[in-house]
């Protein structure tokens, strides 16, 4: 019951933002922290919970986003109809992915191979079609309007993606808190003895793939309609992949709080090293890295480890 | 048909050699400490730079720079194994993983930083020499790489078969806890091979340097093909890298010249993905791997 009255007072605190500040820059940085926590949150699911690290999840993020690109800009649909199949395309990646690796029984450091060469086939396949706009990618017209999820100010975006963590937060709990979750945890620590219970770790894994793969391409949904566009290089590219990742190992695997407190520190880290060495390319990675290292190095539980206890 | 695909051949079986070269450090480090190396990309990058900067700034040539790159390379690797890797272990796979993968990010970015993304490559007298094989004709730089790579395959064969520190490292890889008990230093063995599968890297960037290109990101590229030669080969077996090195080269070879330049990076991926589903022990592999 504290976890959920924690997640309602976290909730609340983001939606009066807008009140108690009118800046691009806030609002911005708030959005782009959100963003981040839902990339975690995602990850969370099946790396966290799940035990299955995955090296790239840009797929399923790539896949939401180019959907939610190709149904307005080629078929005229309206975003707020494109965005639930955007997310039932990543799912179906997910599906596809799933039932290939976790059929043939790949684990570890296999599974992280797998999805990441998964994630650069689609990257060179968005690179070739014409469908897709090729290597130039794919701009959404400027059409700003509430009934056209475009908003004339970040207010809107802010609420948008604060609606879809709501969700991921939501997820993350009831994965805690329920049957399924007890399952997940159970293939997570030792399949053998799940399967000897009668669990069926097949099935458990594939509904924990796409229950990620679905916020991911929510993600992915988001990131173009704030930035109205996407490139084969964004969309399936490495740096998503590890967004996701390191957010949610920083912040504690398997943990309700964990995604939105590593985006958070993640992010602060970010601003504080581009002030300090002013904005050189590729500095803020540096400090991802860093952390990450330091992090499965010292402290592996990840930073809501040190607070909390961990179901 | 055959005049262009013989050439295309020859060309696939010597960067072949090199990928091999790339991919016998990485089934090294697999088949002793039995971890997957991600940053293995990322470190050929930085022994691309260094080759780099002893050509600009010494006017060291890159064949002459190969006895300074494989010392550099081969500290690098022994320190980066003794005091990060092997203190953030752990004792579980998928932490060794993501350190790996942090120090790869930490790497590439540090290089984005330092020397920003411009592509640069190095302008030697033989840069653009080429020798005629069979009709075929073929750069020279890429020649030399194919006979350097097995070279440095073989001189790596027979440091691990016909050694004493050969012996240490195959009792390693065989029976950590075995190897302990009659007094071999684990850890310093782990470090010894690691650093060994990134001079293999250095010598693999001095080949590889004046037929090709440097820029950050460069060894991402190669990381999923020396992963996929090392999955084909089977994690840990010399001989099935130095084959499954040849067939990648080969395959992006033929799959360049049909498919074309974009499309036909996807060979390797298929490849990839295939081995990993349907026979994950590799061509030359144990069962069970």
């Amino acid at each position: 019951m504290r976890e959920l009255a924690l997640i309602v007072a976290v909730l609340a605190a983001f939606l009066c933002a807008p009140w108690l500040t009118d800046s691009g820059v806030v609002l911005n940085f708030l959005i782009m922290v959100l963003f981040a926590t839902l990339l975690g949150q995602a990850w969370n699911i099946l790396g966290g919970y799940g035990g299955q690290f995955s090296f790239g999840h840009a797929a399923f993020f790539g896949t939401g986003a180019y959907a939610m690109a190709v149904l307005q800009t080629v078929f005229a649909v309206n975003p707020w109809l494109a965005l639930p199949l955007a997310i039932l395309c990543g799912v179906l990646v997910a599906l596809v992915i799933g039932v290939l690796s976790f059929r043939y029984g790949l684990r570890g450091s296999y599974f992280a191979l797998v999805t990441l060469a998964f994630a650069e086939v689609l990257r060179i396949l968005a690179n070739t079609f014409d469908f897709t706009g090729a290597g130039v990618g794919l701009q959404l017209p400027l059409r700003e309007a509430a009934g056209n999820m475009q908003f004339a100010d970040k207010t809107g975006y802010l609420y948008l993606v604060l609606s879809f963590v709501a969700f991921g937060l939501m997820l993350s709990w009831w994965l805690r808190h329920s049957r399924y979750g007890a399952w997940l945890s159970a293939v997570r620590d030792n399949e053998a003895s799940a399967l000897a219970l009668g669990i069926d770790a097949l099935r458990v894994k594939l509904a924990a793939i796409m229950l990620s793969a679905a916020l991911m391409a929510a993600a992915g949904a988001f990131y173009l309609q704030y930035f109205h566009y996407i490139d084969p290089h964004i969309a399936y590219g490495p740096a998503i992949s590890i967004e996701a990742l390191v957010g949610a190992i920083v912040g504690g695997l398997g943990s309700v709080f964990g995604p939105l407190l590593g985006a958070l520190v993640l992010h602060l880290l970010g601003e504080a090293t581009r002030n300090l060495m002013g904005d050189l390319p590729g500095i803020s990675l540096v400090v991802y890295g860093v952390v990450l290292v330091l992090i499965v190095m010292f402290i592996p539980r990840g930073l809501s480890g040190l607070f909390g206890r961990r179901a | 048909m055959l005049s262009i695909l013989f050439p295309s051949l020859l060309n696939g079986v010597a960067t072949g050699a090199i990928y091999a070269l790339i991919a016998l450090g990485l089934t090294l480090i697999y088949g002793v400490l039995h971890i997957v190396n991600f940053a293995h990309g990322a470190a050929l990058m930085v022994a691309l730079y260094g080759v780099y900067f002893l050509f600009t700034a010494w006017h060291v040539d890159p064949y002459l720079a190969l006895p300074i790159m494989i010392v550099a390379m081969f500290c690098f690797g022994y320190g980066l194994q003794r005091f990060v890797i092997g203190r953030a272990s752990h004792g579980k796979d998928e932490y060794i993983l993501l350190v790996t993968l942090g120090i790869a990010i930490i790497l590439e970015n540090l290089a984005l930083a330092l020397f920003r993304s411009d592509t640069h490559s190095i302008d030697t007298a033989y840069t653009l020499a080429t020798v005629d094989v069979f009709g075929a004709l073929i750069a020279l730089p890429k020649l030399i790489a194919f006979f350097g790579a097995l070279a440095v395959s073989s001189a790596l064969l027979l440091l691990i078969g016909r050694t004493q520190l050969g012996r240490a490292i195959r009792a390693v890889a065989r029976e950590k806890q075995g190897a302990r008990v009659v007094g071999i230093d684990v850890e310093h063995i782990y470090a010894m091979s690691f650093g060994i599968g990134m001079a293999c890297l250095g010598a693999a960037a001095c080949f590889l340097l004046p037929a090709y290109y440097v820029n950050p990101l460069v060894g991402n590229g190669f990381v999923l093909i020396a992963f996929t030669i090392v999955v084909l080969g089977g994690m840990g077996s010399f001989a099935g890298a130095l084959i499954g090195g040849l067939i990648v080269g080969v395959v992006e070879s033929l799959g360049g010249l049909w498919l074309g330049e974009s499309l036909g990076q996807i060979g390797i991926f298929v490849i990839f993905i295939a081995v990993l589903l349907f026979r994950p022990q590799g061509l030359f592999g144990q069962k069970g791997a």
